[in-house]
């Protein structure tokens, strides 16, 4: 989805839903709500950090949870009482995101040789590598505070103004959730518009490129090796971002915020949601932050309603359903609910060839 | 087939649809009879995931103690109360934890029982904290989570430091261990006690002669078990739950070592015991309060709650169903359900309960609290010395 | 002495364990170039279904060693049924679909299949009655159980026959043609849809193997026990050369001993800086420095290339 190419009251009406959107969900559905919609933000931007690596350089990543907890690991360790350190967010925030990044090229060096399936296994030990040093770094100095995580961490707050009280502004109530909501709005379309402008810029071709024939991009004078660099680099930063203001919305870490679970799920968002599209991605990372929760609070009501008593546990259905809906919406769009024109015209390059294609080998399987 | 169009539509039903789930939701909420006294009582625990089990059995007890006050007919303030259970899955997952949580809140909840691991309750007690909301965790036991400064945060469970120290103490007193091995399993609940249990056995002059780690997923303790069988030791601590615990003595015993094992109130199962076989012989574990079969109601509860639920107690059963009617001894002591009606006499309510004579001090941690040994003989937990608390009573 | 030859046995023993769960995901693998993330629950069901029928046998007085038989013979039957379905349901309608496209039905699968298990068997972890007494002999100083000895034997058992199956039956000339070109195998008369349903329904046997060997030597049995070991094996796997049956029992085998004597020595190596907690480091780290050197695992000659 290209904004530029829509009319302005179009966009503006857009901005102006996403305005009131948490006064709408609010007085429909609660708090609760409000906060699994910040939730839903933060994993936007998570997956649209992940969409770099994997949707735009094609470099499968499973452990891209841990530039999430690198951010948040940052936030936490100079915003709390754990080493008596209470930087600002503006400071705190973009050093999270540089780390992110720096760790983005750790990762990346050692593994520019590697494709496919070996590059998944040694990013999903990095991720795991990253966490388990984060449990156990509070021996024999305690850094990270091992399993017991890091409490009491400083809520965010601008320049005075802090996002973890309730305010008062034109005569409506803002809670917390309600801010940071605006908050992670905010950067979300921050980093909307970083993935749009990248996309079409000479760098997200080169990504698209090397996605498609590493070898061919390569005689073709990119530069491959700083150019998935770069992707893993952006990636990580967006990561990063993420990963600090989980930290200030939660005022807890722990290591258990970043199991492997973490990276699949974001993965699944990507793909789920169509691999290389902004709104694609975005879209995944709504849907599957939301379904588990609708699931939560309608397998019980559901059951009620059908059969007139609970036959099954609602929580044991819950995950069994987004088992499920991960499944069938794979098998009805193998290429996700939204995927970009482009994969799209890959995959079916011209129908009759195609249908050929098929008709043979499948008449041959016959 | 056209995408852009098909997509945001799907958008568009889903949030229909979970509109329509979140409505039904408040509707089944609403208070059914306008005469009674309706008070929501939060839970929460892990109810998928590895420590399902676990958490099963805290929502049973939390669900025992509502039925029971229902049965009872409990009046506040002159007005007759009909309890309500609201119980929900945080997964072990911190960020579902203040999901639920904020869930709970917005169901105007009057008091919260939860949650199981110290790993959820410290993030969500934020949010309890933040709405005024009274909470009580049956098991969380890290330091941390009543150090924050809440005022609305209670625990009727010993916390590590509490409960390691007096382990420490019995492994090298009572038992005469010089020589210590410990293992914990990397959670905030297994560090911590084991921790705990390293600075009590250190300073009761015993050495620790090998420190390992293992995980709480993992099966197979046997590299970790030999090179602590290198070391020699006298007693073998294991701070972490019964599912790790039971096979970890199991292949102890394989690997011929006959020292000590013990572990602190996460080995004190039946499953340990079935898991384990003949190798559970002999293990300790820790438990505070007094042994239910000590306590008036204690071991009726026992009875009726393997009636009730076709399973023996798990583990934290008669915790929870404690902290629920700690609470309701608040609510009638104060003569109202509101939470910040009946906050300050949470603090200073002294209750009879299944576990312990319950008391929180300023900090809302148990005040005072005894702390039960047990040991396996002839295949069943029986209860070796109760220390410390308020009411020390020997068991032989 | 006795010490480094047992932490070799645990090795050996952990390693052969990985093994038996690694062969399935290469197998798989091999034929399709599809990790089967789904492959670790299919061993956890084959060990909750070798549960059930060996308590009910066991209660009905059944002889042991009959119990026994039958219990991996029904659990080895409701495998492959599972992974047949499996293929058929979540691999099959993506087989030209984007290649992360089945990756994600996998995981789906995997957590229907957890959950599936948790409604029928329970969310406790169960006892494994094995009906005879598991004996301990010793080595040099080192103990091993039967039940650790035939998991060795039958993870080289296992590797064996699958070569030959591959190397020298017709079948296994199909699945080798699907492998290499599965159009030009189509084109020679090979049915590969029949190939490939048959490579799953025989790499769930596998699997029901390995739960029932895992669990008869851990004694426990878990709905969730089949994520974590499907990781360790799949590492394995990636390890010795993903597709390469010699490679996945070199990887298990090379992973179990890097775990137990990095968990049994990397303290004293560290100066007690690290200790057995930095266990799964020490291996990733391993993988990586092999994978740096050897970008397709110790074994593996083919550089996977679908994008």
């Amino acid at each position: 989805m290209k904004f530029n190419h829509q009319s302005k009251p179009v966009l503006a009406a857009f901005v102006v839903a996403l305005m009131v959107l948490p006064f709408i969900i609010d007085s429909l559905l609660g708090h609760g709500w409000v906060r699994i919609a910040d939730f839903a933000l933060l994993y936007i931007m998570l997956a649209l950090g992940l969409n770099i690596v994997v949707g735009y350089a094609g470099l499968l990543d499973l452990g891209y949870i841990a530039f999430f907890a690198v951010g948040a690991y940052t936030y936490a360790l100079l915003g709390s009482p754990q080493f008596g350190l209470h930087w600002p967010i503006w400071a705190v925030l973009p050093l999270g995101a540089l780390l992110a990044c720096f760790f983005g090229v750790l990762l990346g060096a050692p593994t520019l040789r590697l494709r496919g399936d070996y590059l998944a296994i040694v990013t999903l030990g990095f991720g795991e590598i990253i966490r388990i040093f984060m449990n156990n770094l509070n021996a024999p100095v305690n850094i990270t505070n091992g399993p017991q995580g890091i409490s009491s961490i400083d809520p965010l707050s601008l320049g005075g103004f802090s996002f973890g009280k309730t305010h008062e502004l034109f005569g409506l109530n803002f809670t917390t959730v309600h801010l940071h909501y605006y908050l992670f709005l905010g950067f979300t379309l921050l980093v909307i518009f970083v993935s749009l402008r990248l996309q079409h810029s000479r760098t997200g071709r080169a990504w698209m490129a090397i996605r498609e024939d590493e070898v061919a991009a390569n005689a073709m004078g990119i530069n491959t090796r700083n150019i998935k660099l770069l992707a893993f680099a952006m990636g990580a930063t967006f990561g990063g971002i993420s990963g600090g203001l989980f930290a200030g919305f939660q005022g807890f870490v722990s290591p258990e915020s970043f199991s492997l679970m973490e990276s699949v799920m974001i993965l699944c968002m990507v793909v789920l949601g169509g691999m290389g599209n902004i709104a694609g991605v975005v879209l995944g990372g709504v849907l599957l932050v939301i379904l588990p929760e609708a699931f939560r609070h309608g397998a019980g009501p559901l059951q009620q309603a059908l059969f007139g008593k609970i036959v099954v546990d609602p929580e044991s259905l819950r995950m069994l359903m987004f088992g499920l809906a991960l499944i069938l919406v794979m098998l009805w769009r193998p290429a996700g609910l939204w995927p970009s024109t482009q994969r799209r015209r890959e995959l079916m390059p011209d129908e009759t060839v195609a249908q050929q294609e098929q008709d043979t080998v499948y008449d041959a399987a016959k | 087939m056209s995408f852009n169009k098909i997509s945001p539509l799907l958008v568009l039903v889903v949030a229909v649809i979970s509109a329509g789930c979140g409505k039904t939701e408040t509707q089944v909420a609403q208070p059914k009879d306008a005469g009674e006294l309706v008070v929501k009582i939060g839970a929460s625990a892990p109810l998928t995931g590895p420590q399902a089990h676990i958490g099963k059995d805290n929502e049973n007890g939390t669900r025992m103690a509502i039925d029971d006050a229902n049965a009872k007919g409990v009046t506040i303030g002159g007005k007759k109360v009909r309890f309500e259970l609201l119980s929900e899955d945080d997964q072990t997952d911190p960020k579902a934890a203040t999901i639920v949580a904020q869930k709970l809140v917005d169901a105007k909840v009057n008091g919260i029982i939860g949650h199981l691991n110290s790993g959820t309750t410290i993030p969500a007690s934020r949010i309890y904290s933040d709405n005024g909301i009274p909470q009580i965790s049956p098991s969380a036991t890290a330091v941390a989570y009543t150090a924050q400064g809440f005022k609305t945060a209670f625990r009727v469970m010993a916390n590590d430091a509490q409960q390691g120290k007096v382990l420490g103490e019995y492994a090298t007193k009572n038992l005469g261990a010089k020589k210590i091995a410990v293992l914990d399993d990397r959670t905030a609940y297994g560090q911590g006690i084991a921790d705990e249990f390293v600075k009590s056995a250190q300073a009761s002059g015993a050495e620790i002669v090998s420190r390992q780690y293992t995980t709480d997923k993992a099966i197979d303790f046997a590299a970790v078990l030999t090179s602590i069988k290198g070391k020699q030791p006298d007693l073998v601590f294991f701070g972490g739950m019964d599912p790790q615990g039971a096979p970890m003595v199991k292949q102890l015993r394989a690997l011929g070592m006959k020292t000590q094992f013990m572990m602190g109130d996460g080995g004190y199962t039946p499953k340990l015991i079935e898991n384990a076989g003949a190798a559970a012989e002999g293990t300790y574990a820790s438990l505070p309060g007094v042994p239910l079969d000590k306590m008036q109601g204690g071991r009726d509860f026992a009875t009726r709650y393997e009636a009730q639920f076709k399973q023996p107690i798990q583990l934290y059963a008669p915790y929870c169903y404690d902290a629920v009617n700690v609470m309701i001894a608040a609510m009638q002591q104060a003569g109202s359900a509101e939470p910040a009606k009946y906050l300050p006499e949470l603090g200073k309510v002294v209750h009879d309960g299944v576990t312990a004579k319950i008391a929180f001090d300023e900090k809302g941690d148990l005040k005072g609290g005894a702390i039960t040994m047990y040991q396996v003989r002839q295949g069943k937990w029986q209860a070796v010395e109760t220390m410390g608390g308020v009411a020390p009573v020997a068991t032989h | 002495m006795d010490i480094l030859l047992q932490q070799i046995v645990n090795g050996l023993v952990q390693g052969s364990v990985y093994a038996l769960v690694a062969l399935g995901y290469t197998m798989v693998y091999g034929i399709l170039g599809l990790i089967n993330f789904a492959h670790g629950e299919v061993v956890m069901v084959g060990a909750m279904v070798a549960l059930t029928v060996l308590q009910i046998l066991l209660a009905a007085a059944l002889s042991p060693v009959l119990a026994v038989l039958c219990s991996l013979m029904v659990a080895v039957a409701a495998c492959m049924a599972l992974g047949y379905g499996i293929e058929r349901i979540a691999y099959r309608p993506l087989r030209n679909a984007p290649r992360l496209a089945p990756l994600i039905t996998a995981i789906g699968v995997s957590i229907v299949l957890q959950n599936l298990a948790m409604m029928i068997w329970g969310r406790e972890y169960h006892a494994f009655p094995l009906p005879f007494s598991n004996g301990l002999h010793e080595l040099g100083g080192a103990i091993i159980t039967d039940v650790q000895i035939a998991i060795v034997l039958i993870a080289l058992l296992m590797m064996a026959g699958l070569m030959l199956l591959i190397h020298r039956s017709r079948f296994g000339r199909a699945m080798r043609a699907v492998a290499e070109n599965s159009s030009a195998a189509a084109l020679m008369g090979v049915d590969i849809n029949r190939v490939i349903s048959a490579t799953f329904m025989l790499g769930s046997a596998l699997a029901a193997v390995a739960g029932f060997m895992v669990s008869a030597n851990y004694g426990i049995v878990h709905y969730y026990m089949g994520f974590m070991l499907g990781l360790k094996a799949f590492t394995a796997a990636v390890l010795g050369g993903i597709g390469n049956l010699r490679g996945a029992m070199l990887g298990g085998v090379v992973l179990g001993l890097i775990e137990s004597l990095g968990a049994g020595y990397i303290g004293d190596l560290s100066g007690g800086f690290f200790g057995s907690n930095y266990q799964d480091v020490f291996a990733f780290f391993v993988l990586i420095a092999v994978l740096v050197f050897r970008p397709s695992g110790l074994l593996g000659e083919r550089v996977a290339e679908r994008a």
